[in-house]
């Protein structure tokens, strides 16, 4: 497999949350609006990455028995240094992200990932599987934010400016203004309705998009 | 090398060894990474609580600094805003349960025991329901400025249904109440030990 197919695995048909069902716990609990979605999203992305790196750099060294245990170690040790720098450093960001940063944690994609890939890949190789897992993971995540905000509270990418400066203020719409919402999309259960009708989207994409290939060969094998 | 390894690698005491090192090193990184970022994470706290401290105090109205200035009456920690000396208002939190968890509110206080500006610095209320009680999301908070014990009677302290003067949302009636009845408590605090926050 390419370098730039493992990268677009993870965007698409390997997807964190809409093809392999994983992190479900961050997944639901945060995306009561896009900006929190992309905020998750992005934190997640860049331990992704770094800890993808760090494992597939010591998989030589680690024994196949003792490999999970130190995999979470180095996984909690990225999360916390994370956490302390943005804490210290990026104070204002960190007022928004904090709660999110520690859920990472437990978010499974991401020892998932050391396990299934980077533990067998090479440095450059599991990088990128980190960065398009993650983007994907993003991508999912700033979907469902999107349309629970949109229903619940009738905006889009509220607040974005406070997660990623003021420059970013013009994401920041009011579809409907005065718009009572239905809060039980913001809710919890909200999260569970629209994951499962998202993912029953992407199945009835993947499937025509299955059909038109088998099609496609169909007729190049007969025009031959 | 690789060969070897593959064969140190099923010792038992390789593996051992492998994942104490592993341990030794995230602990040796956790403490330089506390020891570096410690002093700006305390740095950036005490700027935080600055400015919400500022927030409910009217500005130019103390030339003091807040955060050493501080008096505990009752258990309860209170800063002293204080202009050429004289005290021209106090800032302290109060907490009254909502409807999910403690709602906590920081209040302002002049000297008279009118109330300089109230903020809901902590709640777990439900989002687009009970979160209109944050100054980021509704002026709400706001109408509580101004008023004092002497120029509102006890029975106006309260939401609108229950008779008194303040609004509450449509769908969330327990969350302001808290916040009214906290600000409520925190005023008859203030007239309750009045002297001695001012005076000490």
């Amino acid at each position: 497999m390419s370098n730039y197919q493992v990268f677009k695995e993870g965007l698409w048909s390997q997807n964190v949350v809409f093809a392999q069902m994983l992190a479900l716990c961050p997944t639901l609990a945060v995306t009561t609006s896009g900006t929190n979605g992309l905020g998750m999203g992005l934190a997640s992305t860049v331990v992704l990455v770094a800890s993808n790196v760090l494992v597939a750099l010591i998989r030589d060294f680690v024994s196949p028995q003792v490999r999970i245990p130190v995999f979470v170690v180095l996984i909690a040790t990225l999360v916390t240094l994370v956490d302390m720098s943005l804490n210290a450093w990026f104070h204002d960001l960190y007022k928004v992200l904090g709660l999110f940063i520690a859920l990472i944690v437990v978010n499974c994609a991401i020892l998932g990932r050391a396990e299934a890939f980077a533990s067998k890949s090479p440095v450059l190789a599991s990088a990128l599987d980190g960065l398009g897992m993650g983007l994907g993971f993003t991508l999912a995540l700033t979907v469902i934010g999107l349309v629970r905000e949109l229903l619940g509270a009738g905006t889009l990418f509220a607040q974005a400016s406070l997660l990623l400066g003021p420059g970013f203020a013009f994401l920041e719409t009011t579809v409907i203004p005065n718009y009572g919402g239905v809060l039980l999309m913001i809710l919890p259960p909200g999260g569970f309705l629209v994951l499962g009708f998202l993912l029953a989207a992407k199945r009835i994409t993947d499937a025509r998009m299955a059909r038109r290939a088998a099609t496609t060969d169909f007729s190049a094998a007969q025009g031959a | 090398m690789s060969f070897d390894l593959a064969l140190v690698r099923n010792k038992l005491s390789y593996q051992g060894i492998s994942l104490g090192i592993v341990a030794l090193v995230a602990s040796a990184l956790l403490s330089v990474g506390n020891s570096l970022t410690g002093p700006a994470i305390a740095e950036a706290e005490a700027r935080d609580l600055q400015a919400s401290l500022a927030q409910v105090l009217p500005e130019g109205s103390y030339d003091n600094e807040l955060l050493k200035d501080t008096i505990t009456v009752d258990g309860m920690l209170i800063y002293k805003a204080r202009k050429a000396g004289a005290v021209t208002g106090v800032v302290f939190q109060q907490a009254k349960r909502g409807y999910a968890g403690d709602v906590v509110v920081l209040m302002g206080v002049d000297a008279k025991g009118t109330l300089l500006g109230a903020r809901v610095i902590k709640h777990q209320e439900t989002p687009g329901l009970g979160d209109k009680i944050e100054v980021a999301k509704s002026k709400w908070i706001r109408d509580f400025d101004g008023k004092s014990l002497e120029n509102l009677p006890a029975d106006k302290w309260a939401v609108k249904k229950d008779g008194g003067v303040f609004d509450q949302f449509a769908g969330a009636t327990i969350t302001p109440r808290a916040v009214v009845k906290a600000v409520k408590g925190g005023l008859d605090f203030f007239a309750a030990h009045r002297d001695e926050i001012i005076g000490g």
